[in-house]
């Protein structure tokens, strides 16, 4: 069981934003995918939570398909979008409790977890703070723990760690960390050194397409650079190989 | 299940923001009790409360649209409509979820506008319990109306959308005047659109003349459906992308 993209493509009006994606990405695994500003990363990551028809192409998602039985596949993931998406009037705990709840959870649960992630993501104190009155970082908290509070088999981050002070980021590592090998993470992230704390394996993609695939020794290799930062600078260069 | 939950959640969202609330409470009252006072100078009876209460209830409602509109239309904006559509409800559970807490929304503007009219001097009668009910009807057909305009539009284009539907409603629904005493295509395009019809079917109720209620309301259920079946439409194929 695994995640098995099949030439995914998006194609807004005259704009390729996924351009035949084929890759797989194994269960537990956590998957990092670069790219610059357009390159695709949130198209994809929309198509593979069934937020979006693909154009052509299909993913199975542990076993279910996003275009036949998006259904199945929405109950094994969950996702921080990239622009934090909280309810303005509802307080944490209330944001908390009621995505468990339309995961199914029932009232009970749905509080025990809520108490369980404020915990985790150091939000206690905020408990009963409106999500309009939150400061940009802890909104990202809170759109973080959201997405976890649903016990997903599959979690996509798409840049979860814009606005996170010092010491939020760190623990968020840890957390993910924490994570690593028990449910599928996909992140994408415009700070390498991020990549290089947490990711099994990195996916570049480049104006839609998959560049450059493997793990993070594997792409040195490839390239010859040595350090990530020039890895990803030569791998989405215009001549770089395609 | 779900739906309740979301339900709630949207409960929470529209009590929570009180000014739109107020805006939509007072507004209606206030008008309520300007125009019973000018009735006593004009030469027409549109302006006394057995008249002008039902059709301001009808108007009150319009509020409604705007609630359900801006909701919706925020919730995209703000992409927390993104975050729950990668979530396991149905656009079914979603349009139930919206929709819901606007009912007792509708029910507490018909009471306030109706304890209003008392007590500027609206004689008490049973007919008042049978035109709760046709009123719950015809607040139907606002919140679809909200949810169709939540549905195409973003939440600054539902405040714009809403300035135009507020006076079509009003205009075109024989509140301020009499359509007949305009006629002509006016009165023809009044009786094609459902607002004319509420505020007839509202008027008849109240004045408990029940068989000129039942054409106006079938207008107003074919709107509410042809619009609800619209927006969910429109609904199914924004969470494909
Ligand atoms: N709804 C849409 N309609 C039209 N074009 C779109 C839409 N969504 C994305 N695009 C286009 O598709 C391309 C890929 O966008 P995408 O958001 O996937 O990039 P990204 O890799 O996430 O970038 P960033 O790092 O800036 O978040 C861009 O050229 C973008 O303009
Ligand atoms: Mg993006």
């Amino acid at each position: 069981m695994e995640i098995a993209i099949k030439e995914l493509t998006k194609t807004f009006k005259d704009r390729v934003a996924v351009d035949h994606l084929s890759l797989t990405i194994g269960q537990g695994e956590f998957f990092a995918l670069l790219g610059e500003n357009g390159a695709g990363k949130t198209t994809t990551i929309k198509l593979l939570s069934c937020l979006m028809e693909p154009t052509s192409g299909d993913a199975i998602m542990l076993g279910d398909s996003i275009s036949e039985n998006p259904q199945a596949v929405k109950k094994k993931l969950n996702i921080s979008p990239q622009e934090t998406a909280v309810a303005r009037n509802l307080s944490v705990k209330e944001n908390l409790e009621f995505i468990a709840r339309i995961y199914g959870s029932d009232k009970k649960e749905a509080e025990q977890k809520a108490e369980q992630l404020m915990d985790k993501f150091d939000l206690k104190d905020w408990a009963k703070s409106k999500g309009r009155t939150l400061s940009g970082g802890l909104e990202r908290r809170l759109s973080i723990a959201m997405a976890m509070i649903s016990e997903p088999e599959i979690i996509f981050l798409d840049e979860p760690t814009v606005g996170l002070d010092v010491r939020a980021r760190l623990d968020l590592w840890q957390i993910l960390l924490d994570l690593k090998g028990q449910i599928t993470i996909i992140l994408t992230t415009h700070y390498l050194e991020e990549v290089e704390a947490l990711a099994d394996r990195i996916g570049i993609m480049h104006k839609g397409r998959l560049r450059a695939l493997g793990t993070l020794d594997e792409l040195r290799k490839q390239t010859g650079q040595a350090k990530l930062q020039d890895v990803f600078l030569q791998l989405t260069a215009e001549e770089g190989t395609g | 299940m779900r739906a309740l939950t979301f339900a709630q959640r949207n409960r929470k969202e529209i009590l929570r923001d009180p000014m739109t609330l107020l805006f939509g409470m007072i507004l209606p009252l206030l008008m309520l009790w300007l125009f019973s006072m000018m009735a006593e100078n004009m030469p027409f009876d549109l302006f006394t409360l057995r008249k002008l209460a039902p059709a301001i209830i009808v108007f009150s409602f319009s509020f409604i649209t705007l609630f359900t509109g801006m909701l919706i239309g925020r919730d995209k904006s703000s992409s927390f409509l993104m975050r729950i559509f990668s979530s396991p409800m149905t656009a079914i559970d979603y349009l139930i979820g919206y929709a819901l807490p606007l009912l007792p929304v509708a029910f507490i503007q018909m009471a306030a506008c109706y304890g209003t009219a008392l007590l500027l001097g609206m004689p008490i009668t049973y007919d008042a319990i049978p035109a709760f009910g046709v009123l719950v009807i015809i607040s139907l057909l606002y919140i679809a109306f909200g949810l169709f305009f939540g549905t195409f539009f973003t939440d600054r284009q539902v405040g714009a959308m809403f300035a135009i539907f507020v006076n079509i409603t009003t205009w075109l629904s024989g509140t301020w005047f009499e359509l007949d005493m305009i006629g002509g295509i006016f009165e023809t395009v009044a009786y094609l659109l459902p607002f004319a019809h509420a505020v007839d079917a509202s008027r008849a109720v109240f004045a408990g003349d029940y068989r000129a209620v039942l054409t106006p309301l079938v207008w107003v259920i074919a709107y509410t459906a042809v619009i609800f079946g619209t927006a969910v439409w429109g609904f199914r194929k924004r969470m494909r992308g």
